[in-house]
């Protein structure tokens, strides 16, 4: 039995990583101290740096990563967005760093139970980000994370988000990955390119005058991010091949057999979404389907276009607002749906749990019931719903 | 001085045609880290002055650069370092390849704005070394005031004058006990040399270097001047070189007489609207500092 913040670091030690600059900020914390805990016991050889903020540890990941060490570090929230401008440089420079983020709802007002608008909100660093469930998930990812980040058709970093407190907090049952069969899945770092060494003198982090090739980097990283699309599936199926357990790639479809309405979320609310999507299925024969986004950096555009394509209705259920633009997913979800093409399925955004608010079956199901009700109308007012807001029922 | 650059090497890994402007004082020092440090180093560059040579390609600096942001190249320093020991207890790098690591910021970066990055890296005492290059404003985006403008100093934000007083950020620094500091002048180079010299050979640790650095463009002079300036400046007894090594404190050198005041700030322009007053109080200042110097009053000198 582990919790979400264990799985993590104990993926993190398996993926051996080298330089681990942290920071601590509640809900994160116990990564750290897991990760500080493992190296002063010799399970794990690397070196453990205690930063003096996140903007440093992001810093710090960088010029280790630069100088040819794998890292990893970890935070949430306000710690994230304290990093956010060196996240830019991660991505820019094109290493492989994987963070953990375990997500909590920013401030003011200031709390440490969990939303997603943190990470979400880090959306054009350049950083993959990937969304995960439960426990078990968080510890596997961290691992793939490696491999795609370090893949030589993408060379970007990543992010394995999950929620503070719901997941990282409450402990589930984990079978921990084999060390022997992670070796074999994920070599050694070896860059080949962007690497600070005296041998072979090169400016990274670099200025560029007038209108030098900055064009061209930006697309670049686009370029990796398309690439990526495709290497996260295969790596999930490798994994899955290694060690008999695979997530979904880019999201998971179920029980889409038939179905009019999908409910599309991510964390901790697909495993409530699924257990209602169920049920309803086997007890009210309604035909509904889930679809757990995992990958939301890249956004898989074409892919959830093709699967989503012939529903009458998505509803999205996530835990984060753009204030003054709904939820972010949504937002993002409409954008991909509304590309280069016309119609395509009702779109209901809903928005709740902020904050760490409990969503409830009943509450997935009160929503699953209303969109399946409005499904074949050709209006509905406005999409975007906050969900059970005191004051407003 | 014929000793000296016998005493260096000849190889020159900061390159001829860079972009600095005329007579800034960040030419020498990228020179002299070349030299002084030589071609197994690794640098970090703060958003300054220096970044353009260093990191505008054709770069003129023949050593690995990285620049991150604005604020974090003392974490720069622990980032390099911190991967240099895991590769070499690793054995990806050979454990008897000495590679010095070391930084170049600006004092709004160090003292300013990257102050909480450079307060860790030294408690920590990651292994490196770091060089301020006090040019006593944001030179870089065009002479705005920092924590290290001086007292009285004209800049594009303080037109009548800077009324506080400069940061001393050396003995910030001193508080953190770190094994070597040291204040370092740009007309002294034997004194450059040794002190650089001295902390490349310890044994790892944070060591911090402070260079007095003239600004032709933003101290208004003309660029033919930048030397005599730098030495105006510890002749009069206003920057002071000295280095704690171990904590121990020394003077590495003593003004024969002591100079006016007055012959360091009338060289340059950004003093010009001081009141006869200001300059006595000023003299006052630098008098008194230098007789509790002497008498041992002090362990550290102030250099605000």
């Amino acid at each position: 039995m582990l919790t979400g913040n264990y799985a993590a670091a104990h993926g993190a030690r398996l993926a051996r990583v080298e330089v681990v600059p942290v920071y601590p900020i509640t809900p994160q914390t116990h990564i750290m101290e897991k990760m500080a805990e493992f190296i002063d016991r010799g399970e794990l050889l690397a070196e453990f740096v205690s930063v003096e903020s996140e903007h440093s540890a992001m810093a710090v990941a960088i010029a280790a990563q630069a100088t040819g060490a794998r890292t990893f570090t970890a935070t949430s929230a306000q710690g994230l967005v304290y990093m956010h401008e060196n996240l830019f440089v991660a991505s820019g420079t094109r290493l492989p760093i994987v963070m953990a983020i375990v997500n909590r709802a920013l401030g003011a007002p200031n709390t440490i139970y969990p939303d997603l608008s943190d990470s979400l909100d880090q959306r054009d660093t350049g950083w993959i980000q990937i969304y995960v469930e439960n426990a078990q998930e968080a510890h596997d990812m961290i691992v793939q994370a490696y491999r795609i980040a370090e893949d030589k058709r993408v060379l970007l970093p990543v992010a394995v988000c999950f929620e503070g407190i719901i997941i990282s907090h409450y402990m589930e049952p984990v079978e921990l990955l084999d060390q022997g069969l992670v070796d074999g899945f994920l070599a050694d770092y070896r860059p080949e390119h962007v690497l600070l060494h005296p041998d072979k003198p090169m400016a990274v982090g670099q200025i560029l005058m007038d209108d030098a090739y900055y064009t061209e980097y930006r697309y670049q990283q686009q370029a990796a991010m398309d690439q990526a699309l495709k290497v996260i599936p295969q790596v999930d199926r490798e994994f899955g091949r290694t060690f008999g357990r695979s997530w979904g790639g880019l999201f998971q479809a179920e029980m889409m057999e038939g179905a009019e309405v999908a409910l599309l979320t991510l964390g901790s609310l697909a495993s409530t979404a699924r257990d209602v999507v169920r049920r309803l299925r086997e007890e009210q024969g309604l035909p509904l389907g889930l679809v757990k986004l995992r990958t939301f950096r890249p956004f898989p555009d074409r892919e959830l276009r093709e699967c989503l394509a012939g529903l009458k209705a998505v509803a999205v259920l996530e835990r984060d607002a753009s204030v003054g633009g709904g939820g972010i997913v949504y937002t993002e979800l409409a954008r991909s749906l509304f590309a280069g093409r016309r119609g395509g399925p009702l779109l209901v955004d809903y928005v709740l749990g902020l904050g760490g608010r409990d969503v409830t079956r009943e509450d997935v199901e009160a929503i699953a019931l209303a969109v399946f009700q409005e499904r074949d109308k050709s209006e509905i007012g406005n999409p975007v719903r906050w969900f059970k807001v005191r004051g407003l029922e | 001085m014929s000793n000296l650059a016998d005493s260096l090497t000849r190889e020159e890994l900061f390159q001829s045609g860079h972009p600095f402007c005329p007579g800034c004082s960040g030419g020498i020092l990228m020179r002299w880290l070349a030299k002084a440090l030589g071609r197994d180093s690794i640098c970090n560059v703060a958003a300054t002055c220096l970044a353009l040579p260093t990191l505008v390609y054709p770069h003129s600096l023949n050593l690995p650069c990285l620049y991150i942001s604005m604020a974090p190249s003392p974490a720069g320093v622990t980032g390099v370092s911190a991967a240099l020991k895991i590769l070499r207890r690793k054995g990806r790098l050979p454990a008897e390849r000495k590679i010095n690591v070391f930084a170049v910021a600006g004092d709004g970066s160090a003292g300013d704005i990257g102050l909480a990055s450079l307060s860790g890296a030294a408690e920590r005492n990651d292994d490196g070394l770091y060089f301020v290059f006090d040019n006593e404003a944001y030179m870089n985006t065009g002479i705005q005031r920092s924590g290290s403008t001086p007292r009285y100093t004209w800049t594009t934000s303080t037109l009548s004058g800077k009324p506080e007083r400069k940061k001393d950020l050396p003995r910030i620094m001193a508080a953190h006990d770190i094994p070597y500091l040291a204040t370092l002048s740009f007309a002294y180079p034997e004194d450059f040399f040794a002190k650089v010299a001295k902390a490349r050979d310890m044994e790892p640790g944070f060591k911090y270097f402070h260079i007095h650095s003239p600004c032709p463009a933003g101290w208004r002079f003309s660029e033919d001047k930048t030397i005599q300036v730098a030495r105006a400046a510890v002749e009069s007894g206003l920057w002071i070189l000295y280095e704690l090594d171990q904590g121990q404190f020394r003077l590495t050198l003593r003004p024969a007489r002591r100079r006016p005041v007055a012959d360091y700030l009338k060289l340059q322009g950004r003093f010009k609207d001081l009141t006869g007053e200001d300059l006595r109080a000023l003299q006052e200042e630098v008098d008194q500092r230098w007789k509790a110097l002497e008498e041992g009053q002090v362990q550290i000198p102030v250099l605000a």
